[in-house]
């Protein structure tokens, strides 16, 4: 029965990591913000496992927020902001998809010789869940900047909170931080939609982030 | 001092917290920016006097919230500086509100955020959680974006976006640190809430997996270290310094980098309670030094004013760090003058920075000349302060910066070196475009402003006085901290 929790366990921590592989890839940013929502889902059944073989009910919460907040209504929501700027085309990448995920696999062999070395002595539970969790969170960064759209990095940031989420909720007994984070991550997700995309498009037409980069203020 | 503690009417560490979180509500709620902007000074100034209590009374350890020797020098310079920038903004958003670039509206917003930073940085500082901490300082993240983009303008719009992913990337690293930290901890102290307490990690730290506690403190130093502005991670400083409200940009570097730097501290002293964990001092001192010395290059292409003096804080975080990395009495206690003289001359320097560009309308080195002889006080303000944070005597950060030096030369001669190239090629900068602005013929606008002196002054006379005479029970209680950085 043990192995049985362990290797589901592993296999959701594991399925985010592919879902943040799939996020790297996508062109359009509906797909993208659909595989977004599956990355959300999939937090939320890793972090209802989790609850259960820790028999901790509190994270059940978390993974009632990360269901309904994060895989449900921040989609919709972005999906919603998408179209009323009508910037629903292709996404800009910087440097082609192939190096993107190259480098992404290089920063998850990464983050499994550190975190499984530093964490030799930790329970086989945490230690992987942590590795993995860490690899959702260098992959979310590498998305940040592969991107050059502010949707698309703001999704980028929030697979990167999915990660700290995981990692938070795998370790066993942590008190209210994983509450905490999800609480902040929809707050930074109000703020993003509600202040920033409206305000950026409003002056400058377009949420390419680039277009922010002319107005330096030292470039006039 | 248990009697004074009953004696007193109130709890400190409570009214420290409840103070500006109250204040918060009440502004967000009340209309009319003349009563605001002074209801703001007086909030700030009840918290500052809340502070001030805790010198004399120490209220006992909570689970939550705690009060240290550490804590303690950082709440104090926290709340006055946020108490005499609050008088300065009270002055600067009348003019503001009378060129219209500011609303009432924007008004009620900003002072029930000021609120709100100073509510989530006396947090951070007095946190005994780990994570408590880490929750203030990103709630403290937050405000200070929210503040930032207030004018709208484009310009103002990518710095706070840029503030804003880089902040919370920062911080998002920063609680990947502090999940590691509670792993380390959990199989000595037990699962739950203990193994978050400060006071209880620092306890049984040596008992922790070293290897666990290395990478965290790589995340956390990576984190927080980004919102102390280390050069390779500094990028959104200069931006959220120069296109902010300017009170803002007095309390990002008087203040918040601080806060940055202190959850810093604390995770090194808690690695340097572990024998056999990595020593934290050199990955500090390395990152120190790059900041200085990038920071002191990067100060001669300015062509703003506020983005020269956040290029120049940029150089004194990096300082800072580098002198508390070296670690030792010497250089712990230098360290920590040098971020008390700091806070003051640089929020000093933009209390002037903030009059100057609301008379001449324009941020321009090249389009402000001769302020000494059009506006006498701020030009000498001004020129006051750039001789002060350039590291001149007799003023207070001469003798910081030559006590980091010289414990640097008896240590470790070879990293005065670049040291002090750094120091120098700063000083010359700095000089290089203060006889510009300071002197010469004067450009622009000659019209008198009614600036605020009070708080000007104060903050130059208390680094003045500091540079000539240290007193006796500050250096004792400097001493003690410096000690207790190990």
């Amino acid at each position: 029965m043990a192995t049985f929790d362990l290797d589901t366990a592993h296999m959701l921590a594991g399925g985010m990591v592919l879902v943040s592989f799939m996020l790297l890839y996508q062109d359009r940013m509906f797909s993208l913000l659909n595989v977004f929502a599956l990355h959300a889902f999939v937090l939320s059944l890793s972090v209802a496992w989790q609850a259960y073989i820790q028999n901790a009910p509190h994270l059940y919460v978390t993974a009632a927020i990360a269901l309904v907040l994060k895989a449900i209504i921040i989609p919709v929501a972005l999906h919603r902001v998408v179209v009323q700027l009508g910037i629903h085309r292709t996404i800009e990448t910087v440097g082609g998809i192939g190096t993107t995920m190259l480098l992404g696999i290089g920063l998850v062999a990464l983050s499994m010789v550190v975190m499984l070395r530093a964490a030799a002595q930790a329970d086989p539970l945490a230690r992987e869940d942590l590795a993995l969790a860490l690899s959702v969170v260098l992959l979310g960064l590498l998305m940040m900047v592969t991107r050059r759209n502010a949707v698309s990095q703001i999704v980028g940031f929030m697979s990167l909170e999915n990660g700290l989420i995981l990692a938070a909720a795998g370790a066993k007994g942590m008190p209210l931080v994983v509450e905490i984070s999800v609480a902040f991550s929809v707050l930074v997700a109000f703020i993003v939609i509600g202040v920033f995309l409206f305000r950026i498009r409003e002056r400058f037409d377009s949420v390419d982030v680039q277009a922010l980069d002319e107005y330096r203020g030292e470039r006039r | 001092m248990n009697l004074l503690v009953a004696q007193l009417p109130f709890e400190p560490v409570t009214a420290i917290l409840v103070i500006p979180g109250v204040a918060a509500l009440l502004l967000a709620l009340l209309p009319g920016y003349k009563l605001t902007a002074r209801l703001n000074v007086f909030a700030t100034f009840l918290t500052f006097l809340a502070a001030l209590s805790l010198l004399v009374v120490r209220p006992a350890n909570g689970t939550y919230l705690f009060v240290d020797d550490l804590n303690v020098v950082f709440v104090v310079l926290g709340t006055f500086v946020g108490f005499t920038t609050s008088a300065f903004s009270a002055s600067y958003i009348e003019h503001e509100i009378e060129i219209g670039r500011l609303t009432p509206a924007h008004l009620r917003f900003y002072h029930a955020m000021y609120q709100a930073l100073m509510f989530a940085m006396n947090l951070g500082l007095l946190a005994n959680n780990i994570g408590l901490m880490w929750v203030a300082i990103e709630l403290a993240t937050l405000t200070t974006v929210l503040m930032v983009g207030i004018y709208r303008t484009p310009e103002a719009l990518e710095a706070a976006w840029k503030y804003f992913i880089l902040g919370s990337v920062g911080i998002a690293l920063a609680l990947f640190g502090t999940i590691l930290v509670y792993m380390a901890a959990r199989p000595v102290v037990g699962e739950g809430h203990d193994a978050m307490v400060w006071t209880t990690l620092i306890e049984r730290a040596k008992d922790f997996s070293p290897e666990l506690l290395n990478v965290a403190f790589v995340f956390l130093m990576l984190g927080y270290g980004t919102k102390v502005g280390l050069a390779p991670l500094h990028a959104w400083l200069p931006d959220a310094h120069a296109e902010g409200p300017t009170p803002i940009s007095a309390v990002l570097s008087g203040l918040l980098l601080n806060v940055a730097l202190y959850a810093v501290l604390r995770f090194k002293m808690l690695l340097a309670a572990n024998p056999a964990a990595i020593a934290p001092g050199p990955l500090m001192v390395t990152l120190g030094l790059v900041s200085l010395i990038f920071a002191g290059f990067m100060l001669y292409r300015r062509r703003d004013i506020k983005r020269l003096f956040a290029y120049s804080s940029i150089e004194h975080m990096g300082l800072i760090t580098f002198a508390f990395g070296m670690g030792g009495p010497l250089a712990n206690f230098a360290g920590l003058l040098h971020m008390t003289m700091h806070s003051l001359t640089k929020s000093a320097i933009f209390f002037t920075v903030g009059h100057i560009s609301q008379v001449k309308g324009t941020q321009k080195l090249s389009e402000i000349r001769g302020l000494t002889e059009s506006h006498p006080l701020l030009g000498w303000g001004l020129v006051l302060g750039v001789v002060a944070i350039a590291g001149l005597p007799p003023l207070g950060i001469f003798m910081s910066e030559f006590l980091i030096v010289s414990s640097t030369f008896a240590r470790e001669p070879l990293l005065a070196l670049p040291l002090v190239f750094g120091l120098l090629i700063a000083l010359g900068a700095l000089f290089l475009r203060l006889t510009d602005v300071a002197f010469g013929k004067p450009t622009g606008s000659a019209a008198p402003i009614k600036a605020s002196r009070l708080p000007l002054i104060a903050h130059l006379s208390l680094v003045l006085a500091a540079g000539i005479y240290l007193p006796g029970p500050l250096v004792a209680w400097f001493q003690n901290v410096a000690r207790l950085l190990g």
